[in-house]
């Protein structure tokens, strides 16, 4: 299976990888080859995922869900392995790889971290198999980057828990069974296990998005709403808990983000070799091959950090500002190969025959999602010099 | 229903593949190997009947160490174990020493009720080996199937002709050689691969199948390649007009290439 020019691996980095790291890749890259590659255009351009449930139930019977998760009908894989295939399915479209994101880096694992055995027996198997689909509450529409002044509240009644507010920009939100919510309470943040079908929730979809498309976003809405005792996520209290659970996700960013660019760039070097201007293909000019050989350059180191940031992982050795580096420099990198990849492809590249604009504006949502740059950065700026410069 | 599939390592048929200079076999160096992309479908097949009811399906593959891939790929699919016959003398083999070494390995693995193959192996593409296998192994030869069932003690499949499908049926144990028609093949799951690891694959030599060395390698090859010629050039396509016959000069065109 070569979907991928040989060219795209110059620096020889598949060496980094074992023959098992590589079928795990094999088979997502597979899976998107069949059932997401030829329908992710038409899904982009109409903004709706066809029959999204059916492959949510296909990533999941692959082994997609919760991947990097122990237990619970969860793969069980290495984080390496995870990062492989978020980058092969970010290769194909960011909100497929979003919706792989959001269901294992977040909702199951805040439930397989912090939730109580029902929690996890009840909900861990489901969602591995994508039979249930999770989404995960903590930016609201006035606290983004700031999610600790966050104003959805749980307050006690008798022995049940009453939840209200509003969370916005919740990848899954409008087709989830259940949505992990976090709420101030008297005893500080804390997170709840919120059956959507709870009376008093609703998520209603956010339209009008030029980023994203294939993707679910939608506003969560809890209207007093009231949950058992036992909602409540037991091992966590405070930020920490939906802190620790970012950072997974980020995780997947730092390798998924080089997806896109691998993509882009494929095109763009597919492109440059067939187009011809002044008698020759524009590949043969200086000034394109300096485009192709930078892009290859980042595409590379960012390659390389996301290996090492996988392997520290799992050694179980890898810091939360660590994996801003890589969601910093990845991300950021990935997003201008995209953009030099649309000056190469000229006025095609705005176009929805190719994956490239597609790739560009997802990646403006992923760029901001899960820690702005500007968070990122002053996380590395606190490790580097020991001052917080948040506020 | 125990079922065994004989399967081919090879080399990348989407890379530019070649030969040796010194001995004009396949040269396995200067480009990746795996599983032929048409035995897949065999191992695809194998696995739905052993799904349907009781069974056990055993790949074997003959081959340098790198073959056994194609052994690893075909667990990672599903499959229960694996052989991997390998032997420095093996090497340069053609297909009578192929079906010769596959036979013994089946008599070794123990008679199984069937024995299914792809329909030719994606490099050499001589698709002999399927039907001299089951000369050797005395059993019916079932060919080119676009289809396959397995009832009671029998199979029945559905093989596709120019002009004509025909359907036979033969009693089990039975050798079915499938084509790229009869299934779509899975590629393997998380789960298939972890477990892929912990299934036992038993590499046997020419000693192990009691197989002079005489009998394999260039030395006993009944056939032998004389000279190779690269591919020439694709030549321009035919350009017709169209002067009101049009539709028909292209119908007879995809008629002669029997496309339609």
């Amino acid at each position: 299976m070569t979907a991928v020019p040989p060219a795209l691996d110059l620096a020889g980095l598949d060496d980094l990888f074992t023959a098992d790291e590589l079928a795990i890749r094999d088979s997502v890259r597979e899976l998107c080859r069949r059932r997401i590659d030829p329908y992710v255009a038409d899904w982009f351009e109409r903004g709706e995922v066809d029959d999204i449930r059916g492959l949510a139930r296909e990533l999941g019977s692959l082994g997609l869900l919760g991947m990097h998760l122990q237990g619970y009908g969860c793969a069980g894989t290495s984080c390496v392995d995870y990062g492989l295939a978020c980058l092969e399915l970010e290769a194909s479209d960011s909100g497929v790889r979003s919706l792989v994101s959001v269901q294992g880096s977040l909702a199951m694992y805040a439930i397989w971290r912090f939730g109580s055995e029902e929690h996890k027996q009840h909900w861990l198997p489901q969602m591995a198999a994508g039979e249930a689909i999770g989404c995960f509450g903590l930016t609201e529409p006035d606290h983004g980057s700031d999610p600790g002044s966050m104003r959805t509240r749980a307050r006690r009644d008798g022995a049940d828990w009453v939840l209200t507010g509003r969370k916005m920009w919740i990848t899954n939100g409008s087709i989830a069974d259940v949505a992990v919510v976090w709420a101030q309470t008297d005893e500080g943040i804390r997170g709840f296990v919120v059956p959507t079908s709870t009376d008093g929730f609703s998520a209603p979809l956010i339209k009008h998005k030029l980023s994203l498309r294939a993707s679910v976003t939608s506003e969560l809405v809890l209207d007093e709403v009231r949950l058992p005792a036992d909602a409540m996520l037991p091992e966590v209290r405070g930020l920490k808990g939906p802190l620790s659970c970012l950072s997974e996700a980020r995780y997947g960013i730092v390798w998924g983000s080089l997806g896109a660019a691998r993509s882009s760039l494929a095109s763009a070097l597919t492109y440059s070799i067939e187009r011809e201007q002044f008698g020759k293909p524009i590949a043969g000019f200086q000034l394109t091959q300096q485009k192709l050989a930078e892009m290859y350059l980042e595409y590379s180191k960012g390659l390389l950090l996301a290996v090492h940031l996988g392997r520290r992982k799992d050694a179980g050795t890898v810091t939360p500002e660590q994996i801003s580096l890589g969601k910093l420099n990845n991300i950021r990198a990935a997003l201008e190969i995209c953009r030099t990849a649309r000056t190469i492809l000229g006025a095609n590249g705005i176009s929805l025959e190719f994956p490239v604009i597609r790739h560009m504006n997802n990646l403006e949502s992923v760029l901001t999602y899960e820690g702005t740059v500007e968070m990122h950065t002053l996380v590395i700026g606190q490790a580097l010099t020991g001052l917080p410069a948040f506020r | 229903m125990n079922i065994v599939v004989c399967v081919k390592y090879v080399p990348d048929a989407q890379a530019d593949r070649g030969f040796d200079e010194s001995d004009l076999t396949t040269n396995r160096e200067s480009v990746d190997g795996l599983l032929s992309e048409l035995d897949e479908y065999a191992v695809e097949e194998a696995l739905k009947i052993a799904e349907a009811g009781e069974g056990e399906v055993t790949v074997v593959t003959i081959g340098p160490d790198k073959a056994a891939d194609a052994v690893k790929k075909a667990l990672q699919m599903g499959a229960d174990k694996g052989v991997h016959i390998s032997d420095e003398a093996i090497r340069g083999s053609d297909a009578f020493a192929t079906s010769l070494l596959l036979a013994k390995a089946i008599e070794k693995i123990g008679a199984p009720d069937l024995v299914i193959t792809g329909m030719a192996s994606t490099d050499g593409t001589m698709g002999v080996v399927p039907a001299m296998l089951a000369e050797r192994l005395g059993l019916p030869q079932v060919t080119f199937a676009s289809e396959l069932t397995v009832d009671g003690d029998g199979v029945t499949i559905r093989r596709d002709g120019d002009t004509a499908s025909e359907t036979i049926i033969a009693k089990l144990p039975a050798l079915v050689s499938v084509t790229d028609q009869i299934n779509e093949p899975r590629y393997p799951s998380f789960k298939g691969i972890m477990a892929a690891k912990k299934k036992p694959v038993e590499t046997w030599s020419l000693a192990d199948l009691g197989v002079d060395a005489g009998a394999v390698g260039a030395a006993g090859a009944y056939t032998k390649v004389l000279s190779v010629t690269k591919r020439p050039p694709r030549e321009q396509g035919q350009i017709v007009t169209d002067e009101g016959d049009g539709g028909s000069k292209l119908a007879d065109f995809l008629a002669s290439r029997k496309f339609i």
